[in-house]
Formats: C-alpha cells, structure tokens, sequence
C-alpha cells in the first residue's frame, strides 16, 4: 500500500495526521482525556482518574458521552457531603433489572461516585469543592473498589489506596462555621460496606431507590425508564410496577416508610443476613419482616459501650431507650454507626428515627 | 542447547520467584499507619507481613481482605499496635479471609474490639495480646480476640486484659481450639457462643468477673452451640466486679463466677483447677430473659462435670444471680450449681439421657440443684435438691477438635 501511494498524496496524508493529531492533542489537553474502556478492565488501576475518561470536564463535573448521571431518591449520609453519581455501561450491553438486589451490570461497567462540599452547605450549587471521586468496575473477576483524591486546583485526582483524610471547613445548615476531618476510605474499608457474601457489590442503583424522575439535559424522566431507552437496562417492568422508596426527607411520607428508607440505605448494606453485620441478627433492609430482625425489643449481642447502657436495639416508643438511636446519634469510633464513612452526626435522620420510635407501639 | 537450557531454567525461576511468598516489612515511625494498611492491602497470598519492634501509634483500624497471609509482629512485648488514638473503624485489626495467622505483636486500647475475624476459615490467633492499659473499665472495648461466623479457629498462647465483654470470644463458629492462654481483669475470661464444638483447655483465666462462659444466644443467624470441652484450665480468683455496659448478656455475669454455662448442648467440663470464686464454680443455668424466637432452646442439655479440683468458693456471692442462688442455697454457695430450669413438658414427665446434668466428683464437692421451674423465673421450689449422688453419670466425651492449620499442641 505504502508503495504505491503517489508522493503528494502522501504529503496530504501526512498533513491530515498531524492535524488530526494536533486536535486530539488540544482536545486532550483542554478538556478530558478520550474515554478508556482499558483503564475498567485493567488489573492495575490507573493512577489518575483522568485517565478513565470519564469526565468531558472534571472539574465541573460534566460526564463524558456514554456516561450518565443518575440519583438516589434516599442516599447515604456522608458528612453532608453532595454526591454525583454516574454510571457507565459499555455499548451494546445491559445491566440485568432485579426488583430487590442492585442490578448485575455487565463486565466493563462502572459507577462512579464523586463527593464534594459546597462553601456553604445551604447553598449546594455555590463554591462547591470536590474531595474525592469513587471508582466501582465491574471486571470479569468480580467488582474492583478504588477512590481517587482530587487535588486543591481541581484538575486531576490522584489514586489513594491507603485512603486519606481532607481538612473540611463549610458553614452549616444553621449558619455555623463547621470544620472536621474528612475520611476517604482505603480499599479495605470500601469492602467493609460494598460486600455481598463476601464479595465486592454495588449499593445504590437499586430498582426501588433507582425509581424517580432525573432532571437530564433532555428534560425530566424517571430514571428506569431512561436507563431502559438509553439501552443500559434491561428487564425492567414499567416504573408503576417497580417497587420504591420515599425521599426519606419527604415530610409528605409516612414517618415508618421514611425511616425505613433511611436504614435501608445507611445500615442495611452491613445489617443485612448476607452483609458484613450478619452475625449481629440485626436486620435493616427495606424488605425485612421481622420486628426482631428489625430491632424491636430485641437485646445486643456485641455492642460493648455502643450499648449506651440501653437494654434493647428499640425500645418501642421509646427512643432514649433505644441502641439503635445512640449509635446514629453518636460520632464516637466504636460507639457509632455506621462505623465508616462519617464523622458527624445527621441530626435531621435522628430527628426522623426518633419520631418512627417515639410513634412505635 | 546448553544455553538454551540455561534459559529455560532462569525463565522458571523468573517465574517462580514471583509467586515465592516475599516479606513486607513494616517499621515503626513516620507514616507507619499509612505503609501497614498499605501493606496488609497489597500483600499477595503467601506473603509475610513483619511488623518491626516498637509503639506504633494508629488512629485508623487496619484490615486484611487477602488469603494465606501471615502478619507477624517481633513479639507480643516488642511490637505494640496502640490504638489510643483511634477516630474510626469498630475494632483494631479486621481479618475477613482465609487461612490467615497473626502472631507475636500487641493490641493496646481499641476503641472497639480488639482483633476480629469475620467469616474466616482456618484463623490462627498465635502469641499476641490485647490490651486495655487503663485496667478494667465500661469505655473498653468489647472483645479482644473476636472471631466470629469462623470456622477451624485456633487461638493459642493469646493474652487479653481490660475487656468489657469477653477478653476472647469466640461466636457462631465452628471447630474451635482456645488453649496456653491468658486473660484477666475481663467481664468473661473466655467466652464461646453459638458455637459448635470447641476445645478451651490448659489456659489461665482469673481476676475477670467470670472466668469461662459457654453461651447460646436466641435472635441470631447461627444458634445450637454444641459439642464444647473445656478441660485443664486454671479458673482462679475471679474477683473483678462486673463492668459490663448495660444491654450486654455479660452484665448479668456476678463477680466471682468460674465457668458457667447457659443454654448450650453437650457441655463437658473436667479436671480443670477451680480456687477462690466468690460467687461459685460452676454454674449450669438457663437463659433468664425474655425472648421472641421459636427456634431457640433456652435450657441447657447434657452437661457432665466430673473430674475437677474445688478450692475454697462461694463466700461473696455477688449481684442478683448471686442473690437469686444465695436465696435458694445458703452461703457459702455450693462448688456447682444448676438452677434446675427445664422445659415444662419435661418438668411433668422426663429428660432424655442425653439431655440430663450429670456430675461426678470427688467426695466432698458441694451440688446444688435450685429447682427453679418454669420458663422465665416464676416461682420455684424453696428447697434445693443438693443430693450430688443422683447426678451419676456420664455422656460420651466429644472427640477432640483437629484443625486443618493445627500440627500438634
């Protein structure tokens, strides 16, 4: 081919390359890196979560094609952290719908998590700085967990596998100024919670949590039937016929149905009978039945001092005697629940807990 | 050909010598929290994790996720893991895989539990010891040698102090060796809970508020503790009063109570040394709260005592079991006790054979049996039966527990 191709039209040739190859440099430079189906399905993790591609702009949050944002109608409390999530699935491929468990995404699938403080947690839009960007894949041995930290210019985060701890200072709901230090979980810690039997699982995209409107660019739509039109779900019965869970600050709600959604996804990925607290008979998943499983009256096996001197998980209506109250409520290592992934309190998730118990008979 | 061959043998031993175990070693000083958690996260199968001598300060609680890994400290006195100033995590050190040992290094003041595993097969807790430096107090955490939903766990030559609930504890497993070891100044000594067959012998357990505890439990994933020998221990002086936080079953444990054993099945204990617990030697009781769960069994069955050493006991029964007992018994309480709570079907007609309390000691040994009838401490007959002789018998003795990681004691 080489050979026989006349001489000027090779000089076009080559002048097309280093244009196209000029763009692709500039395009690189100024805006993300191409997206990597490599860097999801390498043993190694990349050290820069540019690197995965992602992101048409990191720092703005904005994802790349083929990665779509999504959110959970009642998420996990992370120090008042905001949370974008996105998923992506490789083209021509579909994540399995499952009405109770989160759905099983294909190999080369991934989840992507970013956690970030606005200046001012009343204003969640404004000066909003980004700490770290967690990193699901599905590989063809399983689920691989890995966080990324993002650097003080918010241009690039950088692979931390022994975790990190990030200085906050915010200004609270109240008006006051609040400063602690953030923890970013190591990659052991990430399985402390992302376990199923034992082995790495996702937590979110549940059908029942999965199961509101999103306001895409494209206008407002329920997230399973987008999933489903975007190609990246299949199976999924008609949003009406898909269980959910209320938005647990949703004052609208039922106070059990908030309360409830609130456990199911603050506690029930460890307290669950496949889960990493299983050993504890304590049962908080949004489909448990069993009022003792639940809590109700039911006496600790290995609380310690989380006991908080209370004799029972939940004292029906009574919530200053109730465990389950002392540990949300307390920020102290051994003492609260969950054991990672906060340093604070919630006081608006105690406020709703204490309700559900004080209205519990 | 020969230099082919040479080759060939340097390719192997290329590719050999990266599946050789390899030592990362772990010293003291700068960063070293960071550079273990690293460690015990990036070792491969095969590999040794050495932590170097000296006080290593952490803040965060370390875990290990990978098979076939050993972590070995220089020795339970030179390699000290404090944890005083812990912000996170619920126990010190995590194992959640298979075929792992740790051995010679230290544990101090965890703000939860000490060392804990969690769904492992073969565990081996060799030569170390958890600690809580400020004695005996409610804020300690509660467990300090925490397997549990283990199996073939061997726990040897351990030490534990300071424990809020049971210095070693060992829950919902299976195939348990707990022996050489040491724990003192506990609430439980040692404790084994919905577990089935365990082997707790030539171990050391004194000043806790209660030495050795064989428990089954109602409302939990793993239930029918079973097939539990507990021979050749040294249950001595156990005088420190009870400092469980409330809510724990252990807060029910009076001072000076040397083994007990509650709602477990096939329970055999002999020629241990038993001296100087106030409240009694050996107790045989029932699960005395109330419960929701209709598969468990709250009386225990076929328990067989015979062949200890009694010294002086019963002379400060303490809390209100000793209360309960003393109210029925007298002071000093006798050597063995059994509250004599069955189940009501079997209160009106018989116990299976298998199922009876047999005790067979040196002529001497005080017994009583409370009668204690009912489900839930109702009213119970006022005079003890405490006629040892008709406890004859025996129950055919376990086979000893072998453990696939164990080559010999």
């Amino acid at each position: 081919m080489r050979g026989r191709c006349p001489a000027g039209q090779r000089g076009v040739f080559q002048a097309t390359l280093i244009a196209f190859l000029t763009l692709l440099h500039l395009f690189a430079a100024t805006s993300a890196r191409a997206f990597s189906p490599d860097a999801i399905l390498a043993a190694k993790p990349p050290k820069l979560l540019s690197e995965f591609g992602f992101f048409a702009d990191g720092a703005k949050q904005v994802p790349a094609e083929g990665v779509i944002p999504f959110h959970l109608a009642t998420p996990l409390f992370s120090d008042f952290a905001e949370k974008y999530r996105f998923v992506h699935v490789p083209a021509g491929q579909s994540a399995t719908y499952n009405p109770d468990e989160a759905f099983d995404f294909p190999v080369g699938a991934a989840l992507i998590k970013t956690f970030a403080f606005p200046a001012d947690l009343r204003a969640p839009d404004k000066d909003v700085r980004l700490i770290e960007t967690r990193v699901l894949v599905r590989q063809e041995g399983g689920w691989q967990a890995w966080a990324y930290v993002w650097n003080a210019e918010q241009t690039e985060a950088e692979l931390k596998i022994a975790g990190a701890k990030v200085d906050i200072a915010v200004t609270d709901r109240d008006g006051a100024p609040l400063s602690f230090t953030y923890a970013v979980p190591n990659k052991n810690q990430c399985k402390g919670c992302h376990a199923l039997n034992g082995e790495v699982a996702p937590l979110g995209p549940k059908a029942r949590n999965l199961n509101v409107e999103h306001p895409y660019a494209s206008g407002a739509e329920n997230q399973l039937a987008h999933w489903t039109s975007a190609g990246i779900l299949s199976g999924a019965p008609a949003p009406a016929d898909v269980p959910s869970v209320p938005v647990w600050g949703d004052a609208a709600a039922p106070t059990e149905a908030r309360a409830r959604a609130w456990l199911d996804t603050n506690c029930a990925h460890c307290h669950r009978r496949e889960g990493p607290a299983s050993n504890s008979g304590l049962y908080l998943t949004w489909g448990e039945s069993d009022r003792v499983a639940l809590g109700v009256r039911k006496r600790p096996v290995a609380a310690g001092r989380g006991s908080g001197d209370r004799a029972f998980d939940i004292d029906p209506g009574h919530p200053d005697n109730s465990i389950l109250l002392y540990r949300v409520e307390s920020t102290e290592a051994g003492v609260m629940m969950p054991e990672l992934g906060r340093t604070q309190t919630d006081p608006e998730a105690v406020a709703l807990l204490r309700k559900w118990i004080e209205e519990m008979r | 050909m020969q230099r082919l061959l040479t080759l060939a043998s340097f390719a192997l031993a290329l590719s050999a010598s990266t599946a050789i175990a390899a030592d990362i070693v772990v010293e003291a000083g700068e960063g070293a929290n960071e550079r273990l958690i690293e460690a015990l996260i990036s070792a491969q199968p095969g590999d040794v994790v050495k932590i170097g001598p000296g006080m290593f300060e952490l803040t965060e609680g370390l875990s290990l996720d990978v098979d076939d890994v050993k972590v070995q400290g220089a020795g339970a006195g030179q390699t000290v893991l404090s944890f005083k100033g812990q912000t996170g995590a619920g126990e010190g050190l995590l194992v959640t895989s298979d075929r792992v040992v740790l051995e010679d290094f230290a544990v101090e003041d965890t703000k939860g539990d000490g060392v804990k595993s969690k769904g492992s097969d073969q565990i081996t807790f060799r030569n170390i010891s958890v600690v809580w430096t400020g004695g005996p107090k409610a804020e300690n955490g509660a467990y300090g040698v925490y397997p549990v939903s283990s199996k073939n766990v061997l726990i040897d030559g351990v030490f534990v102090s300071g424990a809020s609930d049971a210095g070693i504890y060992v829950g919902q497993s299976e195939d348990i060796i707990v022996r050489n070891s040491r724990a003192e100044y506990n609430v439980a000594g040692i404790e084994i809970e919905n577990s089935k067959r365990a082997d707790v012998f030539k171990n050391t357990v004194t000043h806790n508020t209660g030495g050795i505890l064989v428990f089954d439990l109602p409302n939990l994933p793993v239930q029918g503790g079973q097939d539990v020998r507990v021979f050749d221990n040294d249950v001595v002086e156990n005088d420190t009063p009870n400092f469980a936080p409330k809510g724990n079953i252990v807060g029910i444990v009076p001072k000076g109570m040397g083994v007990m054993v509650m709602a477990n099945r096939n329970v055999h204990v002999f020629g241990n040394r038993f001296d100087k617990n106030g409240t009694t030697h050996v107790l045989i009781a029932a699960y005395p709260n109330e419960y929701d769960d209709d598969n468990y069994m709250f009386v225990p069955r076929g328990v067989f005592v015979h062949g200890n050493t009694y010294g002086e006991g019963g002379f400060a029964p303490d809390g209100e079991v000793g209360k309960i007992i003393t109210d029925v018994s007298g002071t000093p309480v006798p050597d063995i006790v059994w509250d004599g709570v069955t189940r009501i079907p079997e209160y009106f007609s018989w116990v299976n054979a298998e199922d009876q309390i047999y005790i067979d000691e040196a002529e001497g040994t005080t017994f009583a049996n409370l009668k204690m009838i009912s489900q839930m401490l109702l009213p119970w007959s006022t005079s003890p039966d405490t006629d040892i002789a008709g406890y004859k018998g025996s129950l055919p003795e376990p086979a000893p527990v072998k453990l696939p990681q164990d080559s010999g004691s």
